[in-house]
C-alpha cells in the first residue's frame, strides 16, 4: 500500500546526564497523519528538534525517503522536504505576509546577483512563479485578502495559518506540526482540523503532529505514539491508544 | 522639586568637571616645557553661563516640559505628498537630483566641489556599512579595514605596476571583498557583541600591519605621488607624463587645475549612483528580504531551508566590496595614504553615519553622511571640539530621534491582483 516516507529507529537524545528521549521509534507513512502525544516534558519537541536538524540525535538513525538524515545540517533536511513549525508562532513580523511566502521560496528563486540586477528574464520568470505559488497557498488557508498586511499585525490564529502556508510553499512532503492549535478558539481548532485533513487528502503530504487538544488529535490521526519522560509507551490506532490502560494511567495518574 | 534640586546639582556638577577638563585648563609648551595655562576670563564667564544654564534647566525641567508642550511638534509626515502622487513625482524627482549633481560643480567653488567630494566617499561608506549593520543586522565595527584595503589595493599596483585607476577600481572592490569573505567565514557564526568584537580586532590587524610592513607599504610614512585618475587616457595635470596628452591640450582651452577637482567628483557621483542602485535592486532581490528575514528571525529561516551562512557572508562579502570602491577612489582622490587614515574613529564615524540616518535607510544614511562631513566644516573654528560636538550630536540623537533622521521604509513587495 502506501510507502515509508520516515523512519525513526532507537532515537536518543541526552544532555549530559540527562536523556531527554530515550528510544524512540517511529514511521510515518505516506499521506499519513501521526501525532505524538504525551505529558508536558515528555520530550516531544526533543524529537521534533531532532528530526529537524536542530538537534544532532546522540544515538540511533533517522531515515527519510530511504535516506539518513541524522546529524545533517536543519537547512538541508528541510531542503529535502521535510519542514517543521514551532511550538510560538515565528513569522518574520516586520514583513508583509506575501514577503514572508516570498522569503520562504528563497531556493526556488534566482539568487543570482548579476541576474537579479539586471532583471533577467529567467528572474523575473521565477520570482512571477513564486507569487503564483505564494497566492494560491495563501487562498488555501484562506488569507488571500491579507496579502499586503504586514505579518506582525495579523490576528494570532490567522498567523498561525500564515505558519502552515509558509511552510507549504517550500513544497514538503512531510510536515511536522508542534502543537498547531495552542491558543486557538474552537472555531480556529475546526478550521485547522480541515485544513490538515485536506493537507493529506488533496496535496498528498504527510503530517507529524504534536497536540495536546485530544479531539483533534483523536479525529483526525492515522496513528498515534504516546510518549512518557522520554520514553515511548505505546502507539496505535486513536481507538487503541484511548484504551490503552498505560496512557491513561500517564496522563490521569494511578488511582 | 529636592529631586529635581539633586538632579541640577548633579548635572550641573558633571558639567564643571568636564568642562574645567576640556575647555578650563590647557597644555601649552613653552620651549622643552609643558605647562598649565587657565582659560581666560570671557571664557570663563561662557563656562559659568553653560553651568547655570544646566543647572537650571535640570531645576525647572517639569515646567519646561509643560511650557514646551503647548509648543505644535512639525510634523513631517502632513508635508508629504500622498503615495499615489508621491509615485509619480518620484522618478522626476531623482532625475532633477541627478541632473544637478552634474551641473553645479560648474557653478560651484572649487573648495565646495572638493567637500562635496569628501562627502560622497563618506555616502559610498556609509551606504557600504548600511548593508552589513542596517539590512543584515551584523554589526561591524572593523569596517575601515576594507577601506583600507581597497585604497592600499590602487596605491600598491599603481607604483608597483602602474596599473591606472580604472583598472584598480573593480580589483580593489574585488580583494576588499575577498578579505571580507575570509574574515567573515569564521567569525558569522558569532553575534551581536561578540562579533563587533572580532570585526574592531580584524580593523585594527590590517592597521598595524600596514604600519609595520615598511618594506611594501612605506609604513608609517605611507604612499604617496598615487596617480589621478584619467578621462580615456587624458589626464588632468598642466603637463602630462610621458605618452599621455593633458585634458587641457587636447580640448583646447586654458589649463585650470579645478577641472580635475571637477572631474574627481563626477567619477565619486558616478559610483555612488551605481552603489545607489544596486543597493536598491538588492533590497528587493531574493537576498535582500532573505537579510531582513535572517535579521528578525534565525530560527525560523533555518527551517525553511535558508543557508544562514551564505545569505551573511553575501552581505559581509558586499559591503566589503563598497568600502573597497570608496578605498580605490580616496586613494586616488588624495595622492597619499598612511595608515593613519584607516584608524578606529574612521569607523566609529561610518557607524555613526549609518545609525544617524537610521538604519537600512538609504536616503537617511546619505543625509547623515551630508551632515557628518559638512557640519564639521563649517564649525571650523571649534575643530578642537569636533568631537565634543559628535558627542553631543548622538546624545540628542538618542535622546529624541532613536529610530535616526529617516528610519528605514523598506520597499514592500505587493501581490498585485
Amino acid at each position: 500500500m502506501s510507502q515509508l516516507l520516515l523512519d525513526v529507529n532507537g532515537l536518543t537524545m541526552r544532555f549530559g546526564g540527562l536523556v531527554a528521549v530515550n528510544n524512540v521509534n517511529l514511521s510515518v507513512h505516506n499521506r499519513q497523519i501521526v501525532s505524538i502525544i504525551g505529558p508536558n516534558g515528555a520530550g516531544k519537541t526533543t524529537v521534533f528538534n531532532c528530526l529537524s536538524g536542530f538537534y544532532i540525535p546522540s544515538d540511533g538513525s533517522v531515515v527519510f525517503k530511504g535516506e539518513q538524515i541524522a546529524g545533517l545540517k536543519d537547512f538541508r533536511i528541510s531542503r529535502k522536504g521535510l519542514v517543521r513549525t514551532f511550538q510560538h508562532v515565528r513569522l518574520f513580523s516586520n514583513m508583509t505576509v506575501i514577503e514572508n511566502m516570498l522569503v520562504a521560496q528563497h531556493r526556488h528563486l534566482n539568487t543570482n546577483l548579476l541576474a537579479g540586477l539586471l532583471k533577467t528574464t529567467h528572474y523575473k520568470r521565477l520570482e512571477q512563479e513564486a507569487m503564483d505559488r505564494a497566492a494560491y497557498w495563501l487562498e488555501q488557508v484562506d488569507m488571500l485578502e491579507f496579502a499586503n498586511r504586514e505579518a506582525g499585525n495579523l490576528a494570532y490564529g490567522q498567523q498561525r495559518r500564515l505558519e502552515i502556508a509558509r511552510c507549504m510553499v517550500t513544497q514538503p512532503e512531510l510536515l511536522l506540526l508542534d502543537e498547531p492549535a495552542a491558543g486557538l478558539n474552537p472555531r480556529e481548532t475546526k478550521q485547522l482540523d480541515e485544513l490538515i485533513v485536506q493537507l493529506r487528502d488533496e496535496h498528498e503530504i504527510s503530517v507529524l503532529l504534536i497536540e495536546h487538544d485530544m479531539s483533534l488529535v483523536m479525529g483526525i490521526s492515522d496513528h498515534i505514539y504516546v510518549i512518557a519522560q522520554g520514553t515511548p509507551l505505546a502507539d496505535g490506532t486513536p481507538e487503541e491508544v484511548k484504551n490503552n490502560p498505560d496512557v491513561i494511567k500517564a496522563y490521569l495518574g494511578e488511582e | 522639586m529636592r529631586q529635581n534640586l539633586y538632579a541640577a546639582v548633579f548635572a550641573a556638577g558633571i558639567t564643571f568637571v568636564l568642562t574645567c577638563l576640556m575647555i578650563g585648563v590647557k597644555l601649552t609648551s613653552e620651549g622643552t616645557q609643558l605647562q598649565v595655562v587657565g582659560a581666560s576670563e570671557a571664557q570663563w564667564a561662557w563656562i559659568f553661563a553653560g553651568i547655570a544654564l544646566v543647572f537650571f534647566s535640570q531645576l525647572f525641567r517639569d515646567q519646561i516640559s509643560t511650557a514646551t508642550a503647548g509648543i505644535p511638534r512639525p510634523n513631517l509626515g502632513a508635508l508629504m505628498p500622498d503615495r499615489e502622487k508621491a509615485a509619480r513625482l518620484k522618478p522626476w524627482l531623482i532625475a532633477a537630483v541627478v541632473v544637478g549633481l552634474f551641473i553645479w560643480p560648474f557653478m560651484a567653488s572649487r573648495g565646495a566641489v572638493d567637500l562635496a567630494t569628501l562627502t560622497l566617499i563618506y555616502v559610498m561608506l556609509g551606504l557600504g556599512l548600511n548593508i552589513v549593520v542596517g539590512l543584515a543586522g551584523l554589526l561591524d565595527l572593523g569596517y575601515v579595514a576594507f577601506y583600507a584595503v581597497g585604497a592600499y589595493t590602487y596605491a600598491l599596483l599603481s607604483a608597483y605596476f602602474g596599473l591606472s585607476f580604472w583598472v584598480c577600481l573593480p580589483i580593489a572592490a574585488l580583494l576588499a571583498a575577498t578579505f571580507g569573505f575570509l574574515l567573515g567565514f569564521p567569525v558569522l557564526r558569532l553575534r551581536g557583541d561578540y562579533l563587533a568584537i572580532v570585526t574592531l580586532g580584524f580593523g585594527e590587524i590590517i592597521r598595524i600591519l600596514l604600519n609595520n610592513m615598511t618594506g611594501l607599504t612605506g609604513g608609517p610614512n605611507g604612499i604617496s605621488g598615487i596617480d589621478k585618475p584619467t578621462l580615456f587616457g587624458l589626464e588632468f595635470n598642466r603637463r602630462a607624463s610621458e605618452g599621455y596628452v593633458p585634458f587641457h591640450e587636447f580640448m583646447g582651452i586654458d589649463y585650470n587645475s579645478g577641472h580635475k577637482v571637477i572631474f574627481l567628483y563626477l567619477i565619486a557621483v558616478v559610483l555612488v549612483l551605481a552603489v545607489l542602485y544596486v543597493i536598491n535592486r538588492l533590497m528587493r532581490m531574493p537576498v535582500g528580504r532573505a537579510w531582513e528575514a535572517l535579521r528578525e528571525d534565525e530560527i525560523a529561516c533555518r527551517s525553511l531551508g535558508l543557508n544562514r551562512t551564505v545569505i551573511k557572508l553575501s552581505a559581509f562579502t558586499l559591503g566589503a566590496s563598497t568600502a573597497g570602491f570608496a578605498g580605490c577612489f580616496f586613494a586616488a582622490r588624495q595622492g597619499f595614504i598612511s595608515p593613519e587614515s584607516f584608524i578606529f574613529i574612521e569607523s566609529a564615524i561610518i557607524l555613526a553615519i549609518v545609525v544617524l540616518g537610521g538604519m537600512g535607510s538609504q536616503f537617511g544614511v546619505i543625509l547623515a553622511a551630508i551632515v557628518m562631513t559638512i557640519l564639521p566644516e563649517f564649525a571650523r573654528e571649534f575643530q578642537e571640539y569636533r568631537m565634543l560636538l559628535f558627542g553631543l550630536l548622538m546624545v540628542l540623537m538618542m535622546r529624541w530621534r532613536p529610530q535616526g533622521l529617516l528610519p528605514a521604509k523598506r520597499p514592500h513587495m505587493e501581490l498585485k491582483r
